[in-house]
C-alpha cells in the first residue's frame, strides 16, 4: 500500500510540475512580448502612419485596417451566425433530423478547415470570380466565412441557456413561435450573443494567412477607408516587418510594439468574452 | 399560431444554417476546379511523389510536393509527440488532482492562451524560441523543423488539454467511486477506470489538435525557414504545405501552372483536415450514444 501511494505521488507530482511548466512558459512568453513592446508604445506610435519605407513612424494605418476588417467581418457574419443558431436551437424538431445532422457536420467541419484554405476560397471566389479585387471587402467577406462557426457555436450556447419555461410562458399567452423568439428568447440571450460577437471580432483581428491572399498590402501609409482598396492590418504588418522587410533586425522595436498592440487587443476581447460568459451562465442557472 | 409574414423570416433562418453546407461545398468546388488543370500537365502520382518543388523555375519547372508533405509531416509529428502526453498529463492534473480554486484560475488562462493569434506565435518562434533551440542543439540552421514543431506543440496544447479535461470530467462519478471503494488508489482508478472511459473524448481533443497543427500557417512559416527539402532531419529547414501556399500565392501569375499547383496543394490540405475532422466527429457521436 505504501508503495502504491509512492507511485501515485510520483505521477501526480510529475503532472503538477508539467502543468506549471506549461502555464509558466505561456505567461513568460506574453510578458516577454509585452515587456519589449511597452517601451515602444506612445500616442505618436498609435496615431502616426509608418514612414521611410516602414523603417520608422507608427502603425496607425495598420490599426485602422484591422478595426475596419473586424467591424465589416462581424457585420456580415453576426446576423447569419445568429440566424443559424436560432434555427438550430429552436426549429430542429420541424425539419428532417438528417438535414440537421448534415448541417451540424458541415459546421463542425468548417471550424476545422485551415485558415489558409479559406484564403484560397476568398481568392478564387471574391477576388477573382466576383471581381472584388484585392480589397478590404474581399478580405472581410473571407473572414466572415471563417468566423461563422465560432459565432454559431457561441450564439447557440446562449440560446440553449434560456430556460424552456420562458418560451412556454410566451407561447401559452398566444404569442407565435417567431414572436416568442423575438420578444423573449433573443433579449434573454443578449449577453451570450454579445460574447459571440466579441469572439468573432477577436478572431478577425488575429487572422493573418487569409489576408495575405485577399488584399493585405506590404506598405500603404495612407488609410483610405475605401472598402474596395487594399489595406494594411496589424497581423500582416507583423509578418511583413519580421520576415519580408530589407532589414528586420533594425525594426525589431516597431515589431514588438505592433505585436503588443495586437496581443492586448485580442486578449482583452477574449477576457471580456470569458467574463461575460461566466456571468450569464451563473445568472440563468 | 403562425402570423402573416413569418414564413419568409423562417426561411431566412433556415438559409443561414444551410449556408454552412454551401460554404463547405464552395470550398471543395473552387479547390477542385482551380486545381484540376495542373493534372493535365503532370500525373497525380508524379505530383504527390515528385521530389522536387521548383515551380518558379523558368527553364524546367517541377511540381513535386513530396518535400512539402514531408515538411508538414515533420513539424506535425514533433508537435504531437510533445503536446499529446503533456496535454493529457495537464488534463489529468486539472480534473483529478488540482483543487477547485487553482482550477478556476488555470482554465481561463488556457483559454486565453488558445486565443493568441498564430502570427504572434510565429513572431515568438522567430525572435525568441529559435535562439534557444539554436543554442541547445547547436543547429546549423537557425530556423528548422524542430523550432516549428515546438511552437506548434505550444499552440495545440490548450485544445488538447481543454477537451481532454472535459472528457475526464464527464466520466460518471459512480465509476470512480466504485473503483475507490474496491480499494484502488486514486492513480489506479485514473489509469484503469477513468482514462479508458474518457478515451473517445481524449481522441476528439487529439484529433482537433492534429487538425489545427496540419492547417497552421503563420507560425510554422515564420519558424521553419522554408526550404522545400526531402528530409527527415528535424534540425534542417523545411517548408510545409500551408507555408508554400501563403508565400508563393503572392507572386504567382493567376491561371499559370504554378497557380493551379498551389490550389492542388490546398485541395490535399483540405482533404487531410476533412478526414481528421470526420474522425473527430465519429468520436463525438460515439460519446453522445454512451452518455445517453
Amino acid at each position: 500500500m505504501k508503495r502504491k501511494k509512492f507511485t501515485e505521488n510520483v505521477f501526480f507530482n510529475t503532472f503538477k510540475i508539467l502543468t506549471f511548466i506549461v502555464v509558466s512558459i505561456a505567461i513568460s512568453l506574453i510578458l516577454f512580448i509585452i515587456g519589449n513592446g511597452i517601451p515602444v508604445l506612445s500616442l505618436d506610435f498609435l496615431i502616426n502612419p509608418p514612414i521611410n519605407g516602414m523603417m520608422a513612424g507608427g502603425i496607425s494605418s495598420a490599426i485602422a485596417g484591422t478595426l475596419m476588417l473586424m467591424i465589416l467581418t462581424v457585420i456580415f457574419s453576426l446576423p447569419l451566425g445568429i440566424g443559424a443558431a436560432i434555427f438550430l436551437s429552436e426549429y430542429t424538431e420541424k425539419v428532417d433530423s438528417r438535414i440537421i445532422r448534415i448541417i451540424r457536420l458541415a459546421i463542425n467541419n468548417l471550424a476545422g478547415v485551415p485558415s489558409i484554405v479559406y484564403g484560397l476560397l476568398g481568392l478564387g471566389l471574391f477576388v477573382l470570380f466576383l471581381q472584388l479585387k484585392f480589397s478590404i471587402l474581399s478580405a472581410s467577406l473571407t473572414l466572415s466565412f471563417l468566423t461563422l462557426p465560432v459565432i454559431i457555436a457561441a450564439s447557440e450556447e446562449a440560446l440553449k441557456n434560456v430556460p424552456m419555461e420562458y418560451r412556454e410562458a410566451s407561447l401559452a399567452l398566444g404569442a407565435s413561435k417567431l414572436e416568442t423568439i423575438k420578444n423573449i428568447v433573443l433579449p434573454s440571450a443578449i449577453p451570450g450573443i454579445l460574447t459571440a460577437c466579441i469572439l468573432g471580432l477577436s478572431r478577425a483581428a488575429g487572422e493573418t494567412a487569409p489576408l495575405l491572399m485577399t488584399g493585405a498590402a506590404y506598405y500603404l501609409p495612407e488609410f483610405t477607408g475605401n472598402i474596395f482598396k487594399q489595406f494594411m492590418a496589424l497581423s500582416t504588418h507583423i509578418f511583413f516587418m519580421a520576415t519580408q522587410s530589407p532589414n528586420p533586425e533594425a525594426t525589431r522595436p516597431i515589431q514588438y510594439g505592433t505585436v503588443t498592440v495586437l496581443l492586448v487587443l485580442v486578449l482583452s476581447m477574449n477576457m471580456l468574452a470569458i467574463i461575460l460568459r461566466s456571468y450569464y451562465r451563473r445568472r440563468l442557472k | 399560431m403562425k402570423k402573416r409574414g413569418e414564413r419568409p423570416i423562417e426561411s431566412l433562418l433556415f438559409f443561414s444554417a444551410f449556408l454552412a453546407l454551401i460554404i463547405l461545398s464552395l470550398i471543395f468546388l473552387f479547390l477542385v476546379s482551380e486545381a484540376l488543370p495542373i493534372f493535365w500537365l503532370i500525373s497525380p502520382l508524379d505530383f504527390l511523389l515528385g521530389r522536387e518543388w521548383m515551380p518558379a523555375s523558368f527553364t524546367e519547372p517541377s511540381y513535386g510536393i513530396l518535400p512539402l508533405i514531408l515538411g508538414t509531416f515533420l513539424v506535425v509529428v514533433t508537435a504531437i509527440v510533445i503536446a499529446v502526453p503533456i496535454g493529457i498529463a495537464c488534463a489529468i492534473y486539472l480534473s483529478e488532482v488540482a483543487d477547485n480554486r487553482l482550477k478556476e484560475l488555470l482554465k481561463p488562462l488556457l483559454e486565453i492562451l488558445a486565443g493568441i493569434p498564430s502570427v504572434v506565435y510565429g513572431f515568438i518562434a522567430l525572435v525568441f524560441l529559435s535562439g534557444i533551440v539554436h543554442t541547445i542543439f547547436n543547429t546549423t540552421y537557425r530556423l528548422n523543423a524542430l523550432n516549428g514543431g515546438l511552437i506548434l506543440a505550444l499552440m495545440i496544447m490548450p485544445t488538447i488539454i481543454t477537451i481532454s479535461e472535459d472528457a475526464i470530467n464527464s466520466v460518471p462519478r459512480e465509476f470512480k467511486e466504485a473503483s475507490l471503494a474496491m480499494g484502488a488508489t486514486r492513480w489506479e482508478t485514473i489509469r484503469i477506470i477513468t482514462l479508458p472511459a474518457a478515451k473517445s473524448g481524449i481522441t476528439v481533443g487529439v484529433m482537433l489538435g492534429l487538425g489545427r497543427a496540419v492547417g497552421e500557417t503563420m507560425a510554422v512559416m515564420m519558424a521553419t525557414g522554408n526550404s522545400p527539402l526531402v528530409t527527415f532531419d528535424i534540425f534542417r529547414s523545411i517548408q510545409t504545405m500551408t507555408a508554400t501556399i501563403a508565400i508563393e500565392m503572392g507572386e504567382v501569375v493567376f491561371g499559370s501552372p504554378h497557380y493551379h499547383a498551389l490550389f492542388a496543394v490546398g485541395l490535399i490540405l483540405f482533404l487531410i483536415t476533412f478526414a481528421i475532422n470526420l474522425i473527430a466527429d465519429v468520436a463525438i457521436s460515439r460519446l453522445g450514444v454512451r452518455r445517453r
